[in-house]
């Protein structure tokens, strides 16, 4: 089966001579929804406009459905519907209107009925005959969604969709996401808020200065680079590390009430109990016990310095 | 050929239109009313005929032509560049369609409104002066052509400005003065000799003249040359409308 998208050995080289992407490959499959993570400027934007046919690309190829998106931008384009991260509208327009608009020009004859429906799971309906200028930042985001959605595209992309948007539409927007991936909608999206990809993403690919740092399966990535910590309230502080615990992960705090005990979620042999048993032999008693997982954010921070 | 999109451009100018409608109709039409009170008949009744034509009628092509030109090119201009200054472009650029829909959309539904807007001061033009179209056909041959060439034009304009002055610098350096130079109110040979020469260096006397001729028959070049003249605009601005989309030329980075 074709991927969704296929970007080959992509580069982009703007005129000023900022390389914005580097040798770009990157396969998404059909129906997944894939977060691309990285710092601000990491090249994300660049990416996603070169897909949609924004921004020309210096080299490489991009196949969507295994069709070019230069010679055979028609069939390419009419598939892709892309949610931008500047809130950029037509500011005289009407809801209705804009919406429309956005369908014919994807080469879709007019549908009211759709229309309207993606208006009501936006929660747009009752403005529909107002002026965008009139919409408060959120509700242009949600304008923004349904042009997209208006002809119906197999494949979304949503930059940085949730930025400067209140709780409510963030959960409205799930919701929508969730019912086109449902429908097997591809979804590629850009967030800056981790905690999001983490819930929402079957796939992370971490960015960094137009290079792409990792592609891998959520679960895989948390399991593979995510690390567990066990830290332990002490009964008695103590000055350091005795000298028979030194082999293991351990940290102590300034104050000397705390260990915490770091290991890989992937490692084979743990070695709490060897712990446990040697911390009991060094009379180190503990009150308290805690476990933490590393979250994707420490993992995506962990990435990008040492991609640096 | 992806109509819708032609369509959906189109019809989207044109809602801008009658949203704008003191701006985009009316003005125009207020300040030609103004010329034909002022030139027409408070001076106009103090100049003697032109060629035999009453001077209030003799300016009233001219005019048409003075409206067609700067609204035609302040139309398309808008138009293609609102979006650029607004970031609204992505769509456009992301959307499935050939620039040549994109030029149909946006210079078509300039066109058009140039064409509604010569149709209206031709109307209000008849309660002022007495009008006569002695070759209609003609009248809306350079009407149509003249709409479309200088939509181009303005198309052009609006895709290379990068801020509003340059939008507005064509139209205000080059434009108006062509169009009032170009013999709107005056015939070329009541000129001294040597203006008279440098006039026919102005491309846009051919196009008053011939549209002169569509009216009263009188003319300061031969329809035909007129003719020819507003064909070789017409091919000049698709040229360069064809060079910019060849190369991408300041829409996509």
């Amino acid at each position: 089966m074709t991927s969704a998208i296929s970007v080959k050995n992509l580069n982009k080289v703007y005129d000023s001579g900022f390389q914005a992407l580097n040798n770009i490959n990157l396969d998404i499959q059909r129906g997944e929804i894939i977060a691309l993570l990285g710092p601000n400027g990491a090249g994300k934007t660049t990416l996603i406009s070169v897909i949609c046919g924004i921004v020309n690309p210096s080299s490489g190829q991009i196949l969507v459905d295994g069709d070019d998106i230069q010679t055979e931008y028609r069939q390419t384009r009419s598939k892709i519907g892309l949610v931008p991260q500047e809130l950029t509208t037509d500011a005289f327009e009407t809801v209705w209107n804009t919406v429309n608009f956005s369908r014919g020009l994807f080469g879709k004859a007019s549908n009211p009925v759709l229309i309207e429906q993606i208006l009501k799971d936006l929660s747009l309906w009752d403005k529909k005959d107002n002026m965008i200028m009139t919409l408060s930042g959120g509700m242009k985001r949600r304008v923004l969604i349904a042009k997209a959605l208006s002809h119906e595209p197999e494949i979304l992309f949503l930059d940085e969709p949730t930025a400067g948007v209140d709780v409510e539409l963030r959960k409205d927007m799930w919701i929508v996401i969730n019912k086109l991936r449902q429908s097997g909608v591809t979804i590629i999206l850009t967030t800056h808020y981790i905690e999001e990809a983490e819930e929402i993403a079957d796939r992370i690919g971490v960015i960094n200065k137009g290079e792409i740092v990792l592609v891998e399966g959520k679960d895989e990535l948390m399991h593979k680079l995510g690390k567990k910590q066990v830290i332990l309230q002490l009964r008695q502080d103590i000055p350091a590390i005795p000298e028979p615990l030194q082999h293991y992960d351990l940290s102590l705090s300034d104050d000397g009430s705390e260990l915490t005990y770091t290991f890989d979620t992937e490692g084979e042999h743990l070695g709490i109990t060897a712990l446990m048993d040697d911390l009991s032999d060094n009379n180190i008693r503990f009150k308290d016990i805690n476990t933490k997982k590393s979250s994707l954010e420490e993992i995506f921070v962990q990435l990008v310095r040492e991609s640096e | 050929m992806n109509f819708y999109a032609v369509k959906a451009i189109y019809k989207f100018e044109m809602a801008r239109t009658w949203r704008t409608l003191l701006q985009s109709i009316v003005s125009p039409i207020i300040s030609t009313s103004l010329y034909f009170i002022v030139f027409g008949s408070a001076i106009g009744s103090r100049i003697e005929q032109v060629d035999g034509i009453p001077y209030g009628a003799f300016i009233v092509p001219g005019l048409l032509m003075l409206s067609l030109l700067t609204q035609s090119v302040a139309n398309a201009s808008f138009g293609i560049y609102f979006p650029k200054f607004t970031g609204t472009i992505y769509e456009l650029l992301s959307a499935p369609v050939s620039m040549k829909e994109v030029v149909l959309g946006y210079v078509g539904a300039a066109a058009s409104k140039s064409f509604i807007l010569g149709v209206i001061i031709l109307i209000t033009a008849n309660f002022f002066v007495p009008l006569q179209i002695a070759h209609p056909f003609v009248m809306v041959f350079f009407l149509i052509l003249t709409c479309i060439t200088f939509s181009l034009l303005g198309f052009i304009i609006g895709i290379w400005a990068d801020n509003f002055e340059k939008l507005q610098l064509i139209p205000l350096l080059i434009i108006t003065p062509l169009v009032f130079l170009g013999g709107s109110f005056y015939s070329a040979d009541m000129l001294p000799p040597f203006w008279e020469k440098v006039t026919f260096f102005n491309p846009v006397l051919y196009l008053i003249s011939g549209f002169r001729w569509s009216f009263y028959e009188i003319s300061d070049v031969d329809i035909w040359v007129s003719i020819a003249m507003i064909l070789v605009f017409l091919a000049i601005t698709l040229f360069v409308v064809w060079r910019i989309f060849k190369t991408g030329y300041q829409l996509r980075k």
